[in-house]
């Protein structure tokens, strides 16, 4: 496909450009297959913006006489305006963007294209794997094993090559607790607590149907899991309800019967369109500018998003607290497994475990939870909360966590290895990437695509030299102590670094961060000398 | 002594409800004079509580349960204590005890007067010489060709509220002050507050005039008149009514009022709208009880902070110091603020208008200073609004916590801009309650002056002066760009927030090394210390030492870079 049969216009001159924290600036617009350009004709000061056109999330134009103004909502907050002379181009500048910012095919991405100079794509694609994670984990070893049943993902389209499943299950078996699960995401485990050998496992909810379909398999399986232990929990993230009802379309719950010694915790939480709702009045409300401070707090509860915060790190609260205060293994699983299910399972480990803390560390988890075990990066983030086409399987999961991790990035500032610029870069990141990362909805996806092999790492970019000391966090103390977060609402505040990014407020607590990290610099100079 | 019946009870359980105890301690409580006192049984710990009998705001009474009878009091710095004494009996006695020991009737009553450390003349004369007004009026550059001071109130003659040394116009004669004072609110005739040198413009307050529906006064316009002419760039100056209109216009039934803008040439009238100290009064109550909800929702904490008000309120107070700092730093214009009687709203607007105008009063020594000029000075009723004595609960409002609490949004949208930290704020707000020391009581300096409080108590800026290394911002660097110039904050209202740190002492019960502020200030002694070693090692020739500072604002720390810095900063490898 030829990006150019959809620029009729491809440059513009006398422009202006008007966004946030700048004053207007005039100059040239330029439309190429992936970005927006737009340079500054000032002697003197070349400013300039590149804008991948994938972060555009909804285009406005305004025609009045014979010039336009198109309104550019990005999906990182920005909102750009740019006044263009004359109708014809305006509206072809517009019509580029509308159609090259959310063109569908995978392998005409910019990341297939981006080749930057100090990066190679011999270099060594990604942090972490499940074979890495095993191999690190020696007290896993006599009980669990490597399995690669899915190595062809014909059991599991939506899961890696390799699992951990426990020692005494056969391929054999899996496949028929897989036909028991949606989407075939059996129970596998993501998580081992070295400190009680303890773990924690993910799947998706199984098939019971109406008339309680049982699978002696499954049951086996997780039995396999508690062997000598009393008991394990099963944390559900619907309500019991919500899992009741699912045994109408097919789905369901375990249940006591067949579980005895399991026991099940219900802990409703919001996901798909409502969690994309959540964000699109979030996002309505911190653009409100009026000065009325009762319609800003109402707008704010309206949202339910800091209620979704809540909701999101109390459970993993409860999670952490079954396996590290009361000594129990865990499931955790909602429907479909590839949402709520990585929300909870990944900030659970944030709170526990020390080695996640650290900026590889958690890039590594991020990495295993998220990207290999198949949350649907193209489908959940194909638009941010500004875009006007009708909502599709779009969802905010991702972005939820990365907020959750701040409230304790917050709570405990001296507890993470990584900094807030990270988690916005993250945040960014997700819609729209240079990077390969984040493409496509699974490893299976990314493999017939060629992802790795074509297409650049972020995590590894972003612990390049040149990077990290961005994206540390100067006041890091490691510490082996659990970090339990306050999920008390006075505790949880509005993610301002992310929501209002583009405000004069925003840059002053930037200012802040940054004279931190000077003064931390300055001081590990002196006393080195 | 005589009210304490029962001055020691033993098996008490003790929970600090506000510090997010869990579980309550069992120990022995003692009643003294001052101070209700709670020893903890645990030989290990032997902890304390005291609890200064002027902090606490009310006691109350649950009804008895199994276990034993209950009181639960409810403190002035928002800290909640539940008591559970065995006997009927005794928690009557002590009920009785702390009801009339925590209301006292007269101010020898209170702590900074009972109370006499042996401390010798010196030192308290001295004490209160720490602040002197008139080192800050010179320091704005008052007074000169414009501004004079004026001996008209010596000896409280024209106003018994206001101090007796003040500015005003130097064309303002003492026939039109006279005349003007007699046309305001309990005779409070405009007199400066802030003058801005580097736009010549100045914050004047006053109280309302009595005009009435059509009343007006020849030496109160003259006195507007000679505000106005008292600022060379201008040829009008605001007068800022810092009352809702509609109070504003229901006060000339009263024969009280605004200023009507065709008797006054020159004026700009401009309403603001922050509400009376009733509202804030029950705004307050209803915040106090969001930050004192057991488990709530979301949706209930965000509905309780939006029912209360009160960061509506909160907003209201900053855009009226906004609206004066832009006056007089961007247009140049001079303000007249005022409100009713001139000791509440307008001593808030003034005072964050300061804040805003001027780096000083966001140092230390300045907000002190500030508090001096615009709030003691000026005749804010202190003992009335904060409850010193027993007295007309309608008098008592929170209007310092809102000024405080500005501060402290503004400190959060500004972090490197202030040399103080929350701690400092916190600090002021207890001991505006507390009577600890004897400046904040009484209601203006006449008062003060009749009470002799200069021989009988300490001022409380040398004690937080001393320990100003706790109170240090280790942010704060007066050479970065929020730190200089005017303030210019934004005012829409997802810039607010709970004042968590005030309301709710939860926070504080955090691990203390999960605090930045902590850290860095430890951080910066330590680089403190390393750099004068460094320095006394070198002998670097004076003024060389601070180019560690000026020369380290790196965008990035690339490894060259720094590397290069390092080189730099050491400058002599061969002295080690």
């Amino acid at each position: 496909m030829e990006f150019s049969e959809h620029i009729k216009t491809a440059n513009v001159e006398d422009v202006v450009l008007r966004q946030p924290l700048h004053p207007p600036s005039r100059g040239t617009l330029c439309i190429t297959g992936h970005h927006l350009l737009f340079s500054d004709r000032e002697e003197g000061s070349s400013r300039q913006l590149l804008l991948l056109l994938r972060n555009i999330d909804a285009v406005e134009k305004r025609i009045s006489g014979s010039s336009g103004t198109i309104t550019i909502k990005c999906k990182d907050m920005r909102v750009l305006h740019l006044d263009i002379p004359g109708m014809e181009q305006c509206l072809n500048i517009a019509h580029s963007i509308e159609t090259l910012s959310c063109l569908d095919g995978v392998a005409a991405m910019y990341p297939f294209f981006y080749r930057p100079s100090d990066l190679s794509l011999q270099n060594q694609w990604g942090l972490s794997s499940t074979e890495k994670y095993y191999s690190q984990m020696k007290e896993l070893h006599n009980r669990w094993r490597l399995s690669s049943v899915n190595r062809d993902y014909s059991v599991c389209p939506s899961y890696p090559p390799a699992v951990i499943i426990p020692q005494n299950t056969d391929d054999d078996m899996l496949k028929k607790v897989a036909k028991f699960r949606q989407g075939g995401r059996f129970p596998a485990l993501c998580y081992y607590h070295r400190k009680n050998g303890m773990v924690i496992l993910r799947s998706s909810q199984p098939l019971t149907g109406a008339n309680r379909k049982r699978c002696r398999e499954d049951e086996h399986l997780l039995q396999a899991v508690i062997d000598g232990s009393d008991k394990g929990y099963i944390i559900d993230t619907r309500s019991s309800q919500q899992a009741q009802q699912a045994r109408m379309t097919g789905g369901g719950f375990e249940s006591k019967s067949s579980y005895s010694h399991w026991k099940r915790l219900h802990r409703q939480m919001e996901r798909g369109k409502a969690l994309q709702e959540s964000l699109i009045k979030l996002v309505e409300a911190c653009g409100d500018e009026s000065h009325n401070m009762d319609r800003w707090l109402s707008k704010l509860e309206n949202s339910k998003w800091l209620s979704h915060v809540q909701t999101a790190l109390s459970t993993a609260g409860l999670l952490a607290e079954c396996v590290e205060r009361d000594g129990h293994s865990v499931l955790v699983h909602g429907s479909e497994g590839t949402d709520s299910t990585l929300l909870i399972s990944t900030l659970a480990q944030l709170i526990m475990d020390p080695c996640c803390r650290t900026l590889e560390g958690f890039l590594a988890l991020l990495e295993r939870e998220w990207v290999q075990a198949g949350h649907p990066f193209q489908q959940r983030c194909a638009h941010f909360a500004y875009s006007h086409a009708r909502l599709q399987q779009e969802s905010p999961v991702f972005l939820l966590m990365l907020d959750c991790v701040w409230q304790l990035w917050r709570q405990f500032p001296l507890a993470l290895g990584f900094s807030e610029a990270l988690l916005l870069r993250l945040a960014t990141e997700a819609y729209a990437s240079d990077y390969g990362t984040f493409l496509c909805n699974s490893h299976q996806e990314r493999c017939a695509l060629g992802v790795t092999e074509n297409t650049h790492c972020l995590f590894q970019a972003l612990l390049r030299p040149t990077e990290r000391d961005y994206y540390s966090n100067p006041l890091y103390e490691p510490t082996e102590l659990a970090i339990w977060p306050s999920v008390h609402p006075q505790s949880l505040q509005l993610w301002r670094g992310f929501f209002l990014r583009w405000t004069q407020q925003a840059r002053q607590l930037e200012e802040a961060q940054e004279e931190i990290r000077n003064m931390v610099i300055e001081w590990g100079k002196m006393a080195l000398s | 002594m005589e009210h304490i019946r029962t001055p020691k009870v033993e098996n008490v359980r003790l929970l600090d409800r506000s510090s997010g105890q869990r579980k309550a301690s069992t120990g022995t409580l003692y009643l003294s004079a001052t101070h209700t006192i709670f020893v903890e049984n645990n030989p290990e710990t032997r902890k304390e509580t005291w609890v200064l009998h002027s902090m606490v705001n009310s006691v109350e009474r649950p009804p008895t349960i199994p276990a034993g009878s209950q009181l639960i009091l409810h403190c002035k710095d928002f800290r909640v204590y539940q008591i559970l004494i065995p006997q009927e009996r005794d928690c009557l006695d002590v009920h009785t005890s702390l009801v009339r020991l925590s209301r006292p009737e007269k101010y020898s009553e209170l702590y900074c007067l009972s109370f006499n450390p042996n401390v010798n003349k010196e030192d308290r004369e001295e004490s209160w010489n720490f602040i002197d007004l008139m080192t800050d009026y010179k320091r704005m550059g008052v007074p000169n060709n414009l501004w004079v001071a004026t001996a008209a109130n010596s000896e409280y003659r024209v106003c018994d509220t206001y101090p007796s040394e003040l500015f005003v116009p130097k064309s303002a004669t003492p026939a039109i002050i006279v005349g003007s004072s007699r046309f305001r609110s309990r005779g409070r005739f405009p007199a400066l507050s802030y003058f801005h040198q580097d736009t010549l413009a100045a914050v004047c307050r006053c109280s309302q005039p009595l005009s009435g529906f059509s009343g007006r006064c020849q030496e109160d316009e003259m006195m507007l008149q000679a505000v106005m002419k008292s600022n060379p760039g201008s040829d009008f100056i605001y007068v800022v009514d810092t009352r809702p209109k509609l109070n504003a216009m229901a006060n000339r039934a009263a024969g009280k009022g605004y200023e009507n803008e065709d008797h006054y040439t020159n004026i700009k009238l401009q309403f603001i709208g922050i509400e009376n100290i009733h509202v804030m009064r029950s705004s307050q109550q209803k915040i106090i009880d969001v930050g004192e909800m057991r488990s709530p929702s979301m949706t209930d904490f965000l509905w309780g902070l939006e029912n209360s008000g009160w960061l509506k309120h909160i907003k209201a107070i900053l855009d009226a110091g906004v609206f004066i700092a832009r006056a007089v730093a961007d247009e140049g214009v001079s303000v007249l603020v005022h409100c009713s009687d001139g000791w509440d709203r307008t001593a808030q607007a003034c005072s964050v208008a300061s804040i805003l105008l001027n780096p000083f009063y966001r140092t230390i020594k300045g907000l002190m200073v500030l508090i001096e000029r615009d709030w003691v000075s000026f005749g804010h009723k202190f003992s009335h609004r904060y409850a010193h004595l027993d007295g007309d609960p309608k008098e008592v409002s929170p209007v310092i916590d809102q000024f405080l609490e500005c501060v402290w949004q503004l400190s959060e949208q500004f972090p490197c801009a202030f040399e103080f930290n929350e701690r400092f704020l916190v600090a002021i707000h207890t001991h505006v309650y507390s009577c600890h020391f004897g400046t904040f009581l009484g209601n203006c300096q006449k008062e003060r002056r009749d009470m002799r409080l200069r021989e009988r108590s300490h001022s409380v800026w040398p004690q937080l002066w001393k320990d100003r290394a706790e109170y240090t911002n280790p942010l704060y660097k007066a050479e970065l760009s929020q730190t200089q110039g005017v303030l210019r904050p934004n005012t829409t209202p997802y810039c607010f927030k709970m004042w968590k740190g005030l309301y709710n002492h939860m926070e504080k019960s955090t691990p203390p090394r999960q605090s930045p502020a902590d850290f860095l200030s430890a951080v910066r002694e330590e680089s403190q210390q390393l750099e004068e070693e460094l320095t006394n090692h070198q002998e670097v020739p004076p003024g060389g030492t601070a180019h560690h500072h000026l020369g380290s604002r790196q965008e990035d720390s690339s490894p060259d870079r720094e590397a290069n810095h390092v080189g730099a900063d050491q400058g002599s490898e061969e002295d080690d």
